[in-house]
C-alpha cells in the first residue's frame, strides 16, 4: 500500500516536472501526428514540436529512408500553408517522390551550400524565423555546442527542426528532443500478389527527452503512417550494434 | 545649374609612376623607352633628363651621345590606360563625373562641388597638394568649358581658374595648340603666322572653316562655349546613390556601421517615399591610400527596409579592410524595383512564401554564402525523371500541371546514374541479382518495367526500361535498363535512385 502510495505521488511529481519544463498537457486542440503507438513514447504522448529531431543514417539508403520518413511527418505539419526550408550541401532529394508522402513539393525551398559550417548557420537562423513551419538540414556531424545553439533558436521561435546525420564519425550527447534511425525492412504482400508492396520501416528511437526509447515497425500507406507490429523493449543485440559509436 | 569642368594634365605621368616605386630614380635623368622601326625610342622623360635636353620622340643613342649618365627603362604596354584609369577612379572622390582623357589627362566635371572644398582655390589647391604627396606632377585647369579647360591645365601662364564667361579672353595669347588640334591644321595656322588663338578667332566662321576644315571651328566653339562638349564617365552615376564624406578617417567597425546606418537611413526614405525598394546595393568605401573596398548585397524581392538591409550589409563588414582609414562612403543601388508598400505594412501577419521574414532570411543566407544554390521546384510536363521538374523563377509561381505520383518515384534521384553489374532473364524480366559498389543485392521483390522514352525533339538515346526492386533486407532501389536487347552489344543496367 505504501509503495503504491508512493509511485502515484512520483508519478504526479514527475507530471509536475514536465509541466515546468513547458511540455503541453494532451489536450483536444493538439492533433496527433498519427504516428499511433509510436506517439505514446513522447513525454504526455505528444510528439513534439518546436525542438529539434535527431536522425542517423548510415547509408545511401538509409538517407534514404529516412528522408521518406521525415517527409511523412513534415506533411502532418506543414497541413495549413506551412513552408519548409531544406537545407544540404548535394542535390539529391527527388521532389516528386515527397509528394506522395503529403508535402506539396513546391512549398520546400531547398537551399545548397558547400561548407557543412555554413549549413549549421544557415539551419540557426532559419529556425529563427517564425514564418516557417519546419527546418530540415543534412549535415555529417553535430556536435553538442551546436544542437544547443539550435536547441535556442527553436525555443523562442516554436519551428520544427529536424537534423539528418548521414555517416557520422560518432554520436555524442545532443541537446536535441529526440534521436531517430529508421531503416528499410521488406514489405509485407497479400499471398500471391506480385511487385513490391508499401514502404515499410523499422523505426528505432534511440534518445527521446523526458519519454521512452523504443522500436516499432511501420509502413507507410495512402492514409498515412500504419504501425504493423509493437515491440517496446531494447534487443540485446541492436544495443551491440551500436556500441562502437559510443552509444551505451 | 552652370557647368565647371577641371582638366589635369600629368606632365610626367609614367616617370613619376616609377619614381614613386623606385625613389632611388629622384636623382637621375631617365627615359621610359620604346622600340619602333628597330631602333629605340624616348616616350617619356623625367624633369631632370628634359631639363639635360632629352624629349619625347628623340632617339636612345641620340640622347645618349649628349647625357652618358642616362638611364633607360622599357617602358610596358598599356602602362599610361592603367595608371590614368587608376587615378580617374581615385579622383572620384572629389566628384563623381571622372573621364579619362588620353594621353595624359582627366577630366572632372566638377560643377556643384567645389563649395564643399570651400570654393575652387582651396579645391584646386587639395587636388594639387594630394598628388603632390603621392609624387606626382599635375597641372589644374579650371573654365566653364572643358576646351578651355584643358588649354589652360597644359599652356596656362598664371591663374588656373578661369572665371564664368571669361573663357574668350583666356584663351586668346595661348598657342593654337591649346585647341586640341590635329597636327596638319596646326602646321598651316603656323606658315600662315597664326601664332595665337587671338590672331584668328575673330575671323569669320565661314573662312576660317573653308581654309582650315570644321575641326578648327568646332574646337573653338567648344572652348569659348558656344558648342557643347560631353564627357564619358569611368563610373555610370546611379540614380540611387547616397554619398558620406568623413572629415576624418574611419578605421573601425563600429565607425563603418554608423555610416552605414545613416546612408540606408538616407537611401530608404526616399525609396519609400518613391513607393520603390532595392533590390542590389553595393557600398563602396574609398581609403585614404587610395584603394576602393567594397561590399555588395543581393534582396530576393524588391525592400526598402532598413534594418534588413543593414543586417545584409552587417554580414559583409568584417570583409573590409580599413587600413589608414577611410574618408569616403558611397552607396549605390544599382537595381531598384517597384516595392508594394501595402505587404510592408501587413509586415508579420503573413504565412507561406509571400512572407517578408522568409524572403528577408534567403536574403542573408545568399549574402553569407554567395555561391549557394535556393531553389523551388514545380512540375514540368515531362516523364523523363530529369526534366520532371523545373526551378521556379519566382516566389509567387504556382505549378501548371500536377505532380506525376502515379508511379513510385524515389526519395533519392542520382544525378547521374551509376553503372551496375545484373543477373536478369532475358526478355523483359527485373534482375534477379545485381552488384552496386562491390555488394552483391539479391532481388526479393519487383515491379516494372516502366519504360519511359526519351524526348526525340530534344535529346537523342535509348530509352530506359524502369524497375523498382527491393532487396533482401527491405532495401529498395530504381534500376533500370538502356535500350532493347539486341545481338551485337549487351546492355547496360544502371542504378538510377533509391527509395524510401
Amino acid at each position: 500500500m505504501q509503495t503504491k502510495e508512493k509511485q502515484a505521488l512520483i508519478g504526479q511529481l514527475k507530471k509536475d516536472l514536465l509541466v515546468w519544463q513547458g511540455i503541453k498537457q494532451k489536450s483536444a486542440d493538439v492533433l496527433p501526428m498519427g504516428l499511433g503507438p509510436l506517439e505514446e513514447a513522447f513525454p504526455n504522448g505528444i510528439f513534439p514540436k518546436g525542438v529539434i529531431h535527431e536522425f542517423v543514417s548510415f547509408d545511401r539508403v538509409g538517407g534514404a529512408v529516412s528522408c521518406g520518413f521525415i517527409a511523412g511527418l513534415l506533411g502532418k505539419l506543414m497541413r495549413s500553408d506551412g513552408i519548409c526550408i531544406w537545407i544540404s550541401g548535394f542535390h539529391t532529394l527527388f521532389p516528386t517522390a515527397i509528394k506522395s508522402f503529403g508535402v506539396d513539393p513546391e512549398k520546400v525551398i531547398f537551399v545548397r551550400m558547400d561548407r557543412e559550417k555554413d549549413l549549421l548557420w544557415a539551419m540557426e537562423e532559419a529556425l529563427k524565423c517564425e514564418g516557417i513551419t519546419a527546418v530540415l538540414a543534412e549535415i555529417h556531424q553535430l556536435d553538442f555546442v551546436q544542437s544547443r545553439r539550435l536547441q535556442l533558436a527553436v525555443e523562442k521561435s516554436g519551428v520544427t527542426g529536424f537534423i539528418l546525420q548521414h555517416n557520422p564519425k560518432l554520436l555524442g550527447a545532443t541537446a536535441c528532443a529526440a534521436r531517430w534511425k529508421i531503416s528499410s525492412r521488406p514489405s509485407q504482400l497479400e499471398d500471391g500478389l506480385p511487385g513490391i508492396g508499401h514502404p515499410s520501416w523499422d523505426i528505432e528511437l534511440l534518445k527521446v527527452r523526458n519519454g521512452n526509447p523504443g522500436r516499432w515497425q511501420m509502413t507507410w500507406t495512402a492514409d498515412g503512417f500504419e504501425p504493423v507490429a509493437k515491440t517496446r523493449s531494447l534487443p540485446e543485440e541492436w544495443e551491440q550494434s551500436y556500441a562502437h559509436l559510443g552509444l551505451a | 545649374m552652370k557647368k565647371r569642368f577641371a582638366s589635369l594634365w600629368f606632365r610626367h605621368l609614367k616617370t613619376d609612376w616609377m619614381t614613386v616605386g623606385q625613389p632611388q630614380l629622384k636623382e637621375i635623368p631617365f627615359v621610359l623607352a620604346i622600340s619602333t622601326h628597330g631602333k629605340l625610342i624616348a616616350n617619356a622623360c623625367n624633369a631632370l633628363a628634359e631639363q639635360e635636353g632629352v624629349y619625347p620622340g628623340l632617339a636612345i643613342a641620340d640622347a645618349k651621345a649628349f647625357l652618358p649618365s642616362l638611364k633607360v627603362v622599357n617602358e610596358r604596354s598599356e602602362l599610361t590606360e592603367k595608371l590614368l584609369h587608376n587615378i580617374a577612379h581615385w579622383c572620384i572622390r572629389y566628384t563623381p563625373l571622372v573621364a579619362i582623357d588620353l594621353p595624359e589627362g582627366i577630366i572632372l566635371d566638377i560643377s556643384g562641388c567645389a563649395h564643399l572644398w570651400g570654393g575652387e582655390e582651396s579645391y584646386l589647391q587639395h587636388i594639387v597638394s594630394r598628388f603632390k604627396q603621392h609624387g606626382y606632377d599635375v597641372c589644374v585647369g579650371i573654365a566653364d568649358t572643358i576646351g578651355t579647360a584643358w588649354a589652360i591645365a597644359r599652356f596656362g601662364n598664371g591663374n588656373a581658374i578661369v572665371e564664368g564667361d571669361k573663357q574668350f579672353d583666356a584663351i586668346l595669347d595661348l598657342p593654337p595648340q591649346a585647341l586640341r588640334l590635329e597636327a596638319t591644321v596646326l602646321q598651316r595656322l603656323q606658315s600662315l603666322g597664326l601664332k595665337t588663338i587671338g590672331s584668328f578667332a575673330r575671323m569669320p566662321r565661314t573662312a576660317l572653316r573653308r581654309r582650315f576644315g570644321k575641326d578648327l571651328v568646332l574646337r573653338l566653339d567648344q572652348a569659348i562655349g558656344d558648342e557643347d562638349e560631353f564627357i564619358v564617365s569611368i563610373k555610370p552615376i546611379f540614380p540611387y546613390e547616397e554619398r558620406l564624406p568623413c572629415l576624418e578617417p574611419i578605421r573601425t567597425a563600429n565607425g563603418i556601421e554608423l555610416a552605414l546606418q545613416q546612408l540606408l537611413n538616407n537611401i530608404c526614405k526616399r525609396l519609400t517615399g518613391e513607393g520603390k525598394g532595392v533590390r542590389e546595393a553595393v557600398l563602396q568605401c574609398h581609403r585614404v591610400d587610395g584603394k576602393i573596398e567594397q561590399i555588395s548585397i543581393g534582396t530576393n524581392r524588391a525592400t526598402a527596409h532598413q534594418q534588413h538591409l543593414f543586417q545584409l550589409f552587417a554580414l559583409k563588414i568584417p570583409q573590409i579592410e580599413p587600413a589608414l582609414g577611410i574618408e569616403l562612403f558611397i552607396l549605390e543601388i544599382p537595381k531598384v524595383e517597384e516595392a508594394d508598400p501595402v505587404q510592408e505594412n501587413l509586415w508579420s501577419h503573413r504565412i507561406g512564401l509571400d512572407n517578408p521574414v522568409v524572403t528577408e532570411l534567403l536574403d542573408r543566407l545568399k549574402s553569407r554564402d554567395p555561391a549557394c544554390e535556393i531553389s523551388r521546384y514545380l512540375p514540368a510536363a515531362h516523364y523523363w525523371p530529369e526534366r520532371s521538374m523545373k526551378i521556379a523563377s519566382s516566389a509567387q509561381e504556382v505549378p501548371t500541371v500536377d505532380w506525376q505520383i502515379d508511379r513510385p518515384r524515389p526519395t533519392r534521384l542520382l544525378s547521374t546514374p551509376e553503372p551496375i553489374m545484373v543477373t536478369a532473364p532475358i526478355p523483359d524480366y527485373p534482375p534477379l541479382f545485381f552488384r552496386y559498389k562491390g555488394e552483391v543485392h539479391t532481388v526479393k521483390k519487383a515491379d516494372g518495367p516502366e519504360r519511359i522514352e526519351r524526348e526525340w525533339w530534344i535529346d537523342k538515346g535509348e530509352h530506359r526500361d524502369y524497375y523498382a526492386v527491393e532487396d533482401e533486407k527491405g532495401r529498395r532501389f530504381w534500376l533500370y535498363r538502356s535500350g532493347h536487347y539486341d545481338d551485337r552489344s549487351p546492355n547496360q543496367w544502371f542504378l538510377h535512385g533509391f527509395f524510401a
